[in-house]
């Protein structure tokens, strides 16, 4: 609970601009990109330093406030939504680019810095920031840093974790701790590596050191358009089987190509091709030509329609802004989506689209889908109207195709993380015993439980609630959200 | 209860007619790529004042989920309406008319409750539909100006006694223009084989500030070869009635200028502002649950066009009249963002010998005046002024745009800061030109 108290001391440390705590005042801060769960935050704070972020930890967890990280929102699991009256933590004050190193390749930035904005500071003297995420313009590094993001370019170049070679972290109880280093690996345990992509449960980020990249000398974007499904995905396995690395490499159907055509970000795909692939290759000069011819080539083996490579930048712009304007771009054919976050084997990728499409023609729902194709990273867009009350249907497709995904060898998420959204398939990834041993890390850590509590790990109450529900609804993830809720304040006591 | 009977019997927290339309908001998918490009959200980091918090909180409203207090208000009389979210939005949601709709609704309870703001009232029922009391209001400033009367209220700070609002306004002013372009220029201008005729719109504090600027543009047209038609009886465009939530009274200056252009049977509708272009070509809004006037207004916007936007359709003739400067460009936000103007004012600087066109870093983002936001928000509208001042180039002698509440705030900065530095409108430029080659009408 937020008490009096609390907020007063809050006010005393931040200042009370900093302090939101009306309801007026919080509403918009009850969820995040993931719309299907909403609850309201005790309060919003705003603090602008590592000091700051710091004194309010210590300061909640002596009250024992649940707090949650919150940096652009973007985050598509419910990572950032509050979930029992949590005092959200607002980075979006701590934007600033601390340091520049171009000499020996990085930068240092706060976690409230946006992703694409550290490309553009840098892009005058032929640097940027390799992992782009899809919603890189407004998203946060320190949320990347949280959710381990991914990007069209993680294909060659890797994802977050592999970008990021040191951090400044405040732990649960407020005490600051430097991890990693800045060049070379940091000797001893790989802490850095643990908290990266721990979805904000174990501490927050208030400094946080990137690698920046010199730009590829030359860059092709190719469009290739098919008129199966399968002929696409034969062509992805293709090029990997050439021993070609794309830079990238993303698919996108028919359903998202009319969704993105309708929007501003319009390419003109025809209306009777079943998937479009655009592939990326970078690198020398010479070499990139030849790339380019050979991504071509295994795109005519397997029958393409069509295949070109971009004449302007201009082209090559829009046609990735297509791709990656693609997710919100579904606003335009249904009212609501889910993003689901599923990684295969790349080799099974035909398959799996054709028991997601029998899956979509079950349940009535249309499925759009746009991936990460070279990562076998799959993004089904689920469309619904929770007006018409589909949201729980909505649901039970994205679970059951996250089930799909780890039948085949995959895993239950490429890059969105768990959050509140994959809890309850975190059961199908994992053992209980497996389970156990990351819940004991964390507890180490917070053991009040309060750091972003009833997210990533389900607790053990909440395994056995799960097993009474076929499949979790809004309501039902409510209740069990509160249970947990208890139990953890019992085990707290 | 079910969500759904729960839904059913809530009450919406927008009792008025012209709601939020619902099918706008539910168009947002709540992804947040708005949010950077919101210079309020930019300058506050506020969720609630960003274009994804404002569009969810007037959903909330609508579906009875929170009440119209200050939760829903602030964000929504915080927005610059300046449509930079619409431009990046993959979805397509309509923030700027959701704005504006939640505006008449908090515009209707505020009637409801005798509360609707001095300042509003007295602009915008009082002075703006009536041209003859705008002008009575130009000549009184002039007065003020030219009497000296200014110099001795600005010197004894005389001023400080002033509503705020009314002293920001003071600060902008510049000089009156003498006469308006509405009463000087002939009903028609005809030229010798008209490519087209168009209805020129006069607009209000384009003509009170800038007429120069409208004869700019008449002499513009018809070097063109464009006849011109300059309806006597127009009125203000109702944009910034709009903007404050007076809908009614838009509607009612819409239906005579609707009237007064297609009786006229122009085949375009010509304006060289772009806070009137926005409103006017977005007329169909104000009449969604009014057919006849409906089709009207459609009939009427589809003829409407931005002077640049006219002059490069129609093919424009290069000048050849040298014009030395050094400029750059700043997109007002209801040309870039609302009518997706960007390249024809670039194209038609670039077309004149002897500028040069230097570019500016984030041209697109607000300067802060949006209406008469200047008068409501001054602090925000400060910031940005400061920002916009701050991205100028060094090397340039002019800074050029195609409306005239940016004009009038960018002078304050000028003014402000000191600067050697014109602000000037596009047609300016290229009038200059032309008239160094010879006009075919006026001085
Ligand atoms: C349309 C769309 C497309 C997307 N495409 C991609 C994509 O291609 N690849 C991809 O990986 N993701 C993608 N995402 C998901 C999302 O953008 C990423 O997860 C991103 O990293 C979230 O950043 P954020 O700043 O919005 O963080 P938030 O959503 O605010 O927070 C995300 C999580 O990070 C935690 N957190 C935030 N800041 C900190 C901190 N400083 N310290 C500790 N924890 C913190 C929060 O508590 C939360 O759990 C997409 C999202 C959208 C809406
Ligand atoms: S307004 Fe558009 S860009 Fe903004 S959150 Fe909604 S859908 Fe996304
Ligand atoms: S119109 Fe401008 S100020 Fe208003 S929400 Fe959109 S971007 Fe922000």
């Amino acid at each position: 609970m937020v008490t009096e108290y609390v907020l007063r001391k809050l006010e005393e440390i931040l200042g009370a601009a900093n302090v939101y705590a009306s309801p007026a005042q919080v509403k918009a801060y009850e969820c995040d990109g993931y719309v299907a769960f909403k609850s309201l935050p005790g309060a919003v704070v705003f603090p602008e330093s590592t000091e700051d972020v710091s004194r309010i930890l210590k300061l909640l967890s002596e009250e024992r406030v649940p707090y949650v990280a919150r940096g652009a929102g973007t985050g598509l699991t419910g990572g950032a939504t509050p979930t029992r009256g949590d005092v959200v933590i607002s980075l979006a004050k701590m934007d600033r680019l601390l340091s520049l190193d171009l000499d020996n390749h990085r930068a240092v930035v706060q976690p409230g810095f946006v992703n694409l904005e550290l490309t553009k500071r840098v892009s005058g003297r032929s640097f940027y920031y390799a992992p782009d995420p899809s919603s890189q313009s407004v998203c946060t590094i320190g949320g990347n840093f949280a959710e381990n993001a991914g990007g069209s370019h993680c294909l060659k170049y890797g994802v977050t974790t592999n970008h990021v070679t040191a951090a400044t972290v405040v732990l649960p109880d407020g005490e600051i701790v430097e991890l990693g280093s800045s060049f070379g690996d940091a000797d001893g345990l790989d802490l850095l590596g643990l908290f990266v992509g721990s979805e904000g449960t174990l501490g927050i980020a208030t400094e946080i050191t990137v690698k920046i990249l010199k730009k590829p000398q030359a860059v092709q974007t190719i469009m290739a358009l098919f008129d199966r499904v399968e002929d696409a995905s034969a062509s992805v396995s293709g090029f990997i089987a050439e021993g070609i690395i794309p830079a990238a490499c993303e698919m996108m159907d028919q359903l998202a190509m009319q969704a993105v055509d309708k929007s501003r970000y319009h390419v003109g795909y025809p209306s009777d091709v079943e998937a479009v692939l655009i592939v990326e290759v970078d690198g020398l000069e010479a070499s990139v030509r030849a790339l380019s011819q050979r991504v071509m080539d295994v795109c005519l083996k397997n029958g393409v329609r069509e295949v070109r490579s971009a004449k302007s930048e201009e082209e090559r712009a829009l046609w990735w802004s297509s791709r990656k304007m693609a997710f919100p771009a579904i606003g335009r054919i249904s009212p609501d989506y889910m993003v689901q976050d599923g990684v295969i084997p790349r080799s099974r990728l035909a398959d799996v689209l054709k028991r997601i499409e029998s899956i979509s023609q079950t349940s009535g729902l249309r499925i759009a889908n746009v991936f990460h194709a070279g990562d076998g990273n799959l993004h089904p867009l689920i469309c619904y109207d929770s007006k018409k009350g589909e949201t729980e249907i909505a649901q039970d497709v994205g679970r059951q195709i996250l089930e799909l995904c780890v039948d085949v060898g995959g895993s239950i998420t490429g890059e969105h993380g768990v959050g509140i959204e994959k809890i309850v398939e975190m059961q199908y990834q994992f053992t209980q015993e497996e389970l156990a041993l990351q819940q004991a890390i964390r507890d180490q850590l917070d053991p009040k439980g309060l750091c972003n509590a009833g997210k990533l790990i389900p607790t053990p109450s909440r395994c056995m609630e799960m097993k009474g529900v076929a499949h979790p609804t809004v309501s039902s993830m409510e209740q069990i959200l509160s249970a947990s809720a208890s139990v953890q304040t019992h085990i707290a006591r | 209860m079910s969500t759904q009977i729960e839904a059913m019997v809530r009450q919406t927290s927008f009792p008025f007619a012209d709601a939020p339309d619902p099918a706008k908001f539910s168009v947002c998918v709540h992804c947040g790529f708005c949010l950077e490009v919101c210079p309020t959200y930019q300058e506050e980091s506020n969720e609630s004042h960003s274009p994804r918090g404002r569009v969810y909180l007037i959903k909330l409203a609508s579906e009875g989920l929170i009440p119209l207090d200050e939760g829903v208000v602030s964000p929504v009389e915080t927005c610059l309406d300046c449509r930079a979210c619409e431009s990046v939005c993959p979805s397509g949601v309509q923030v700027g008319a959701l704005i504006e709709e939640a505006r008449g609704q908090v515009y209707l309870a505020r009637v409801e409750n005798k509360k609707a703001s001095g300042i509003q009232k007295l602009f915008l029922r009082g002075i703006f539909p009536y041209p003859a009391r705008l002008h009575a209001l130009g000549s009184l400033l002039r007065f003020y100006q030219r009497s000296g009367m200014q110099r001795i209220v600005r010197g004894t700070g005389l001023l400080r006694v002033l509503p705020d609002a009314m002293r920001e306004m003071e600060g902008v002013m510049p000089e009156i223009s003498a006469q308006r372009a509405l009463t000087t220029l002939p009903e028609r201008i005809p030229v010798a084989q008209p490519k087209r005729s168009v209805g020129l719109f006069t607009g209000c504090v384009m003509d009170v500030f800038f007429s120069q600027i409208n004869e700019a543009t008449a002499r513009v047209l018809t070097k063109n070869h464009i006849e011109v038609h300059v309806p006597k009886r127009q009125l203000c465009c109702g944009a910034l009635h709009v903007h404050a939530g007076d809908r009614e009274q838009a509607r009612q200056l819409a239906k005579t200028n609707i009237d007064v252009f297609l009786e006229e049977g122009v085949e375009r509708i010509i304006i060289n502002a772009a806070g009137c272009g926005a409103a006017l070509k977005e007329y169909p809004e104000l009449f969604k649950d009014d057919p006849v006037w409906h089709e009207k207004a459609v009939d009427f916007s589809a003829r409407v066009r931005d002077i640049s936007e006219l002059l490069v359709e129609e093919n424009f003739e290069k000048p050849k009249g040298r014009v030395e400067r050094r400029v750059t460009y700043h997109d007002a936000c209801h040309l870039c963002h609302a009518q997706g103007i960007r390249k024809e004012p670039r194209a038609i600087l670039q077309s004149i010998p002897g500028v040069t066109l230097v570019p500016l870093p984030d041209s697109e983002r607000c300067c802060g005046s949006a209406g008469i936001y200047n008068l409501t928000h001054p602090e925000m509208a400060g910031n940005l002024l400061e920002r916009k001042m701050d991205d100028l180039p060094e090397t340039i002698d002019a800074v050029v745009m195609g409306n005239p509440g940016c004009m009038l705030q960018l002078r304050l900065g000028v003014k402000k800061r000191q600067q050697d530095l014109d602000v000037l409108h596009t047609v300016e430029l290229l009038d200059a030109s032309y008239q160094k080659e010879g006009v075919t009408y006026g001085n």
